[in-house]
This record gives C-alpha cells, sequence and structure tokens, in this order.
C-alpha cells in the first residue's frame, strides 16, 4: 500500500543566541526517517524533550519562526511545502493537540466544531461527530470550561474528524485520564484508522500506545533508534537496548531504573546518544561517527551492536 | 502516630455545587504506602491539598498524632508533591533558589536524585518535566517533613524517569520512616510501590 505521508531524512534546528549577540544552532531532531499507511496507527514513544511534539509541528508547517527544517516530508507521494501544508492542514491533515488550552474559551462547542458554518449540512454533521463520541446535542451550548477534562478531549478529536480526515497527528492525547477513559479515547483512533485515516500518535505512555499502534517508532535526543512492531515488545524482539530499558521499566515488567539523562540539544555528540548510559556498550561504542539507522528483522534500528532477538 | 482524615467534606463555594468529597476517612501510619485511585474529578487532588493544609475541610479535621493539623507551626509535617512540577515553581527565579526558599536542602538529597549542579542556575522553562520534578521532590523532604502526598507525580513523565524517581523515593521513605499516600491512575504502578491501595468512595 503506497504510504500516506514518507518522512524522509528529517532534521529540525533552532537558532538561539546566548551570551549576548552570539548566535548558535540547536539541533533538536536529526535524520529521522518513516512512513505512515492509510489504515495504520504509528505510535511515536520518547522521554519529553526528545522532539515529539515538533515532529507534529514540522509535518503541519507550523514551527517557529527561528527554527530551520531540512529533509523531505511526502503527503501522499508529493512534497509537502509550506504552501501546501497550509491548503491541507485543518482538512486533510490535522492535529488533535495535547491540551484542553487549544479549544476557544469564549466560544461554545459547537460552532467551534463547525467552525463557525452555520449551515445545515454542517450542523448536522457536526451533530453526527458528536454523536459518535457520546456526546449529546446539550454539549454543543457549553463552553470550554464546562466540559470534564474527558470531555474536552472528545471535543478536540470530534472538531478534528468532523473534515474527515486522511492524516491524524494526535500529540499526547490521554494524560490526566483514568485508565478506561484513555483507553476509549485510544480506541477512537484506532476505529479512525480503520476507517481509512493514517495515524500518528505521539505519546509517552508505552503501555497505552501498545494496545493500539500497528508500529511503534522509539525517538531518544532527537534521533529515531528503533522502529518495531507492537507484537515485538511483548516477544522480546525488541532491537535496541534504550527501548529494552523502557520496556524493563514498566510497573508490570520490572519496574527496573537505568541511570543518567538523555542529553540535551546542546550536549549532543556525533556518536551514539545512548553510550552513556547502555547497558551493552563498549568501548567502540563512545567513539565518534553517526551510528547508521539500519532494517533489521522485520524493523529498523539505530544501534552498532544491537540485540539478537529470538527472530535472528 | 498517624495521619488521620476525619468524614472531610469539602465544597467549593459556589451555588448549587455538591460537595467534591464527603465524609472521606482515611488513616495513614509512619512507613505505610498507601495508593489511591479513583476516576477522574473524584477530589483525589482536593483531598491531597485537605491534607497538606492548603484548604481547609467544610466538615471534618484532619489531625496529626491526634492534633489538628493547623497547630502545628513552621514547615508543614505534611507535605504535598504535585502533578505538574512547571505550575508550582516560580518561572522568575533560577531552580537554585526555588529549592532552598524554605531552607537548605541536603546536599545527599540533590545527588540522589541527579539534580546536576548547572541546573541550579537555570530557569523553569529551560528543564524537562522530569527535572523540575526532581526539584520539587527534593524540596518537599526537609527535615521536618514525615507524610508525603504524591498526586500523579510520574504521570507525565517518561518510563525511565518515573523508575528512577520511585527508586529513590520508596529508598527515602523505608530510610525516614515515611508515610505516602501515592495518587494514580496506573494500576501496575500502585500495585508495585503500595503497601495497601484504597479507592476514594464514591459519592453517594
Amino acid at each position: 500500500m503506497e504510504p500516506i505521508l514518507q518522512v524522509e531524512h528529517l532534521s529540525i534546528s533552532f537558532s538561539q543566541y546566548h551570551r549576548g549577540t552570539r548566535k548558535r544552532t540547536l539541533p533538536v531532531i536529526h535524520d529521522l526517517s518513516f512512513s505512515i499507511c492509510p489504515g495504520q496507527v504509528t505510535a511515536v514513544v520518547g522521554s519529553s524533550g526528545s522532539g515529539k511534539s515538533l515532529l507534529a509541528h514540522g509535518i503541519l508547517g507550523i514551527l517557529p519562526y527561528n527554527s530551520a527544517l531540512e529533509g523531505t516530508i511526502l503527503y501522499q507521494g508529493t512534497p509537502l511545502t509550506q504552501r501546501r501544508a497550509e491548503q491541507l492542514r485543518g482538512r486533510e491533515i490535522v492535529l488533535v493537540p495535547q491540551g484542553v488550552t487549544y479549544l476557544d474559551p469564549l466560544m461554545e462547542v459547537g460552532p467551534q466544531i463547525r467552525k463557525g458554518r452555520r449551515d445545515p449540512r454542517s450542523k448536522a454533521r457536526s451533530r453526527a461527530v458528536l454523536e459518535r463520541y457520546g456526546l449529546g446535542p446539550e454539549v454543543e451550548k457549553r463552553y470550554p470550561f464546562e466540559l470534564s477534562g474527558g470531555m474536552a478531549r472528545r471535543v478536540l478529536i470530534a472538531s478534528a474528524v468532523v473534515e474527515q480526515p486522511k492524516l491524524i497527528l494526535a500529540d499526547e492525547p490521554t494524560p490526566g485520564l483514568d485508565a478506561r477513559a484513555a483507553s476509549r479515547i485510544l480506541g477512537h483512533f484506532r476505529e479512525l484508522a480503520e476507517d481509512g485515516a493514517g495515524v500518528l500518535l505521539i505519546t509517552h505512555d508505552l503501555e497505552l500506545a501498545l494496545t493500539i499502534a500497528h508500529r511503534v517508532l522509539v525517538l531518544y535526543a532527537g534521533e529515531t533508534i528503533e522502529e518495531a512492531s507492537a507484537a515485538d515488545f511483548s516477544a522480546g524482539r525488541l532491537r535496541h537496548p534504550y527501548t529494552r530499558a523502557l520496556w524493563a521499566a514498566l510497573p508490570q515488567n520490572g519496574f527496573t531504573p537505568i541511570p543518567g539523562t538523555q542529553p540535551y540539544p546542546g550536549e549532543i555528540s556525533d556518536g551514539c546518544q545512548f553510550a552513556p548510559r547502555c547497558p551493552r556498550c563498549r568501548p567502540e561504542c563512545r567513539g565518534p561517527g553517526p551510528v547508521p539507522y539500519v532494517p533489521r528483522a522485520g524493523g529498523w534500528v539505530r544501534c552498532r551492536f544491537p540485540e539478537g532477538g529470538e527472530a535472528l | 502516630m498517624s495521619l488521620e482524615a476525619k468524614s472531610l467534606t469539602f465544597r467549593y463555594r459556589r451555588r448549587g455545587q455538591s460537595p467534591v468529597l464527603e465524609g472521606v476517612n482515611l488513616t495513614l501510619e509512619p512507613g505505610e504506602r498507601v495508593g489511591l485511585s479513583a476516576p477522574s474529578g473524584r477530589g483525589k487532588t482536593t483531598l491531597c491539598k485537605l491534607l497538606a493544609g492548603y484548604e481547609r475541610p467544610v466538615q471534618g479535621t484532619v489531625l496529626l498524632d491526634g492534633r489538628p493539623l493547623e497547630q502545628y507551626k513552621g514547615a508543614c509535617p505534611v507535605q504535598m508533591i504535585w502533578q505538574h512540577p512547571e505550575t508550582v515553581l516560580d518561572p522568575l527565579l533560577p531552580l537554585g533558589v526555588s529549592l532552598n526558599e524554605a531552607g537548605a536542602v541536603e546536599e545527599r538529597l540533590l545527588e540522589e536524585l541527579h539534580i546536576q549542579p548547572g541546573w541550579l542556575t537555570r530557569y523553569p522553562q529551560e528543564l524537562s518535566g522530569g527535572e523540575l520534578q526532581r526539584f520539587c521532590i527534593a524540596r518537599a523532604l526537609g527535615p521536618a517533613t514525615r507524610y508525603l502526598l504524591c498526586d500523579e507525580i510520574t504521570a507525565m513523565l517518561d518510563l525511565i524517569t518515573q523508575t528512577q524517581i520511585w527508586d529513590f523515593l520508596l529508598r527515602e521513605a523505608q530510610r525516614r520512616n515515611l508515610g505516602l499516600l501515592i495518587v494514580s491512575h496506573s494500576a501496575p504502578l500502585l500495585e508495585r510501590v503500595c503497601t495497601r491501595i484504597q479507592s476514594l468512595s464514591p459519592i453517594p
């Protein structure tokens, strides 16, 4: 199947002033490649500060003015330029933002979902979408402050899918929700994928991501370090030591910590970013030179000495 | 010797509001780690705020060793760690200043929490949530602290940071015989870290 979105060698950097007028460039995302097919949920997991949200903003063309983007983003096989992104976003490509603060506090839910349109068709459509997420007609008359957290999130999803998008970027849609509400919200994304949309789910909740995602992309310090299928996790077929550490850190899987923190954008060397924390680090790993991102056992890995799984 | 909530009722002063909490009882002994779970909006955070003295109950009392909590002077022995560290740190103060505002923090804690000396001169917006939460934990562990209320303190952190923080907190709690109240939506987390789990009884 032809992918709906292809991201190739994407890098995003910021230019910053420090110590007065000296300018420096801060690379935040580095050499990131992946693709999303229609009907698929791809989860992007990684610690905070690994560049997950920037990725979504880069696809939508809403990066801040002091940033620079390199590499290619193809949408349905054609480059997604700034101009094209502006035309498509909000229609074919939608963002389900992280917070309730993205709703207009001074606008009722109904008009907000319809984006101000008043014709009967729009009204019927918005009614149907709200209905789908279990929100009754009375909700259309409410202001955002009158919604609970879970309702507000459903309103955010409703206002994104009212346009029947082909690509949905969901940025941390579940924190602060209890397990049942969170899995219900994620179920909605799975349904949207089953209806034929491509879904990019950005989250740090690995456990929830695994319940709905087909593919999982792991980011560390702005790089993709592994792409795995959801089944690889429970089957012990993970390739990168960081992904293994994430899996082992789940409370039900041992709750084992590893020391250290992810390097800052300014401190990133060109060698292996994970070497200082890696339990399997060898002397060669600390050397300079970029680590290639290579296919391995049905997935991808960026490690000089990847873990061999049962599949190898 | 315990922290006791006796039939706490709390409501916000708005017309027609039903109470957030009604008749809630809870006892926390030193060395105990009690997990608290309930759906969103059931008043878990409100209960923490009442226990730490940030809010006063409409009815009922909070007793520490049999004495009402508000009679204690100086640093409150019941400290709360909040869900969103970025909202409880002054954005205009370097973190080192925020950290020591309520008295100097032991060097040992900074080391155990892996707080880098370089972070002390930075401002909250320059660090990630996990790094900020380490500061919030360090300053809540003053010498007077005997009970810690942990309100979803690792919900927004990645898994590895979450285990690092709990690994430290469990060791510290054991060492000082602290009583912990742990609020979380994650059942596996509560099963892992708690000595017992209590659900917040629903409002009738």
